[in-house]
């Protein structure tokens, strides 16, 4: 392999540009990405970036200078399409050129999902949080000490109505569902979630669907489905992200709620993907095919994409499959919240190690005997034993037993 | 090789001590302990694997 082009210049990216050097990969190596900055670090973005000072030095991904990386850097750059024939195969560039490439790795990410078709989406001050630039006009607006209405009590907007609450703003959230994440984590630990938000001051509104945005040029409040109204000076909305692939419609990949991969992040011969566009199917939990948005997932999977494009022969020896146990983290107030596995609300649950009272616990969720997630509340330590224990493919019986004796 | 720490950066995610419980441990006080300060060399690559896969980007290796 000669030539290697990696699509996505964020941290799935970064770590399999950083990985094919570390491997030894001396050719032609081309990291394409679409925002003009250098790949930067999002957790912050929804936290400290909106917390006061803004500090761009709290984003660098890579203590290393980009230089010993050689790179042929391509940013502000879209890429339009592939060309997939093994003779001449290629990443298209909107402007029309091309970057011939023995391997690619896709890692274009995902994008906020938007209220498009919604009266009043386009207001000014109806914003999504996703790239720095979107932070840098949040955390500009928020120094105007706005009433603050956040859509959507996931992850980045539980964090963003936590930060905003921070600074003493008024914070209103409007969550659709009878809960937060209850479709992840089921209506009793949505309920946590929920008192967590009111114990800080937040105006939590649970089944509360968005109707539209009023006012004149500029948003002034929120209309509800069921004919109430909050009034709002900034609303940012927060309900998921799509991933990107609109760019590779035609190309003869399979889209399918992202990039259809093989266990082996192989999408096609010779193009691999990994991060929040890739969804493969992982032999950890039963071949479920998975698409992870989260931090942990882009790192450890573009270093395995990357180990993908470079370890294996032409006869796909020494192909591995790609057998993670998610991790997901969220700061919130003075919360940590982490999770590992795979759950949803159905599942057994039990809480260890302290009450949900005090928002120090661990929940421990099972399937069919076996134990398959685990969700923490200010208990990294317990969280991360618990996390072996996912993968070591620990019984649900075992892990309680670990628990009481543990205390 | 000796194992760094910015401790002003580390919010103890325990992600490190997932890769490598003989060298980072989190205690029930929520604090990350370093148990190896100079790991054997034949670490190394774990602790490489720490370095990248700290939220935080807390840790760096010296020599």
């Amino acid at each position: 392999m000669e030539s290697i082009a990696v699509v996505g210049a964020s941290l799935a990216g970064l770590r399999a540009v950083e990985t094919l050097r570390r491997e030894g990969f001396d050719g032609r190596l081309t990291l394409i990405g679409a925002e003009p900055h250098l790949p930067y670090d999002r957790p912050p973005l929804s936290k400290v970036m909106l917390a006061g000072e803004w500090d761009e030095t709290k984003l660098s991904l890579r203590a290393n200078p980009y230089d010993d990386l050689d790179l042929d850097l391509r940013l502000a750059t879209r890429a339009a399409g592939l060309d997939l024939d093994p003779a001449r195969r290629a990443v298209l560039l909107d402007d029309g050129s091309r970057v011939a490439a023995d391997g690619i790795l896709l890692a274009t990410g995902s994008q906020a999902r938007t209220m498009d078709g919604l009266p009043g989406n386009e207001l000014d001050g109806v914003c999504t949080l996703r790239t720095v630039d979107d932070a840098r006009d949040i955390a500009t607006r928020l120094d105007a000490s706005p009433r603050v209405v956040v859509v959507g009590a996931g992850f980045i907007g539980s964090e963003v109505a936590a930060t905003c609450r921070g600074r003493g703003l008024d914070v209103t959230v409007l969550e659709a569902l009878p809960q937060p994440m209850v479709r992840g984590l089921g209506p009793m630990l949505g309920a946590v979630c929920a008192q967590l938000h009111r114990d800080h001051g937040v105006d939590l509104h649970l089944g509360a669907g968005v109707e539209g945005f009023e006012g004149d040029g500029r948003v002034e409040r929120v209309r509800l489905v069921d004919g109430r109204t909050v009034d709002a000076d900034l609303v940012i909305v927060g309900i998921g992200v799509v991933p990107v692939t609109g760019w590779l419609e035609g190309s003869g990949l399979t889209l399918d709620n992202g990039v259809v991969c093989d266990a082996t992040l192989r999408a096609a011969p010779g193009v691999v993907a990994a991060g929040d566009v890739c969804r493969w199917p992982n032999p950890l939990f039963d071949d479920e095919l998975m698409r992870l948005e989260h931090w942990t997932n882009a790192a450890e999977q573009g270093v395995a994409a990357a180990l993908r494009l470079v370890r294996t022969g032409p006869d796909e020896a020494g192909a591995e499959p790609f057998a993670p146990v998610p991790f997901v983290w969220s700061d919130q107030y003075d919360v940590k919240i982490q999770s590992a596995g795979r759950f949803t609300g159905e599942d057994e649950v039990a809480i260890v190690h302290g009450t949900t009272e005090e928002y120090r616990f661990v929940a421990l969720f099972g399937r069919a005997g076996r134990l398959i997630g685990a969700l923490a509340f200010s208990r990294p330590r317990n969280l991360m034993q618990y996390r072996r224990m996912i993968f070591e493919r620990t019984s649900f019986a075992a892990a309680l037993e670990h628990a009481h004796a543990a205390g | 090789m000796k194992i760094v720490v910015d401790f002003d950066k580390c919010e103890s995610n325990a992600v490190c001590m997932g890769i490598a419980p003989e060298v980072f441990e989190v205690r029930d006080d929520d604090f990350l302990y370093i148990l190896q300060e100079e790991p054997d060399e034949s670490l190394r690559p774990k602790m490489e694997e720490a370095v990248r896969m700290c939220p935080k980007l807390a840790i760096s290796i010296e020599g």
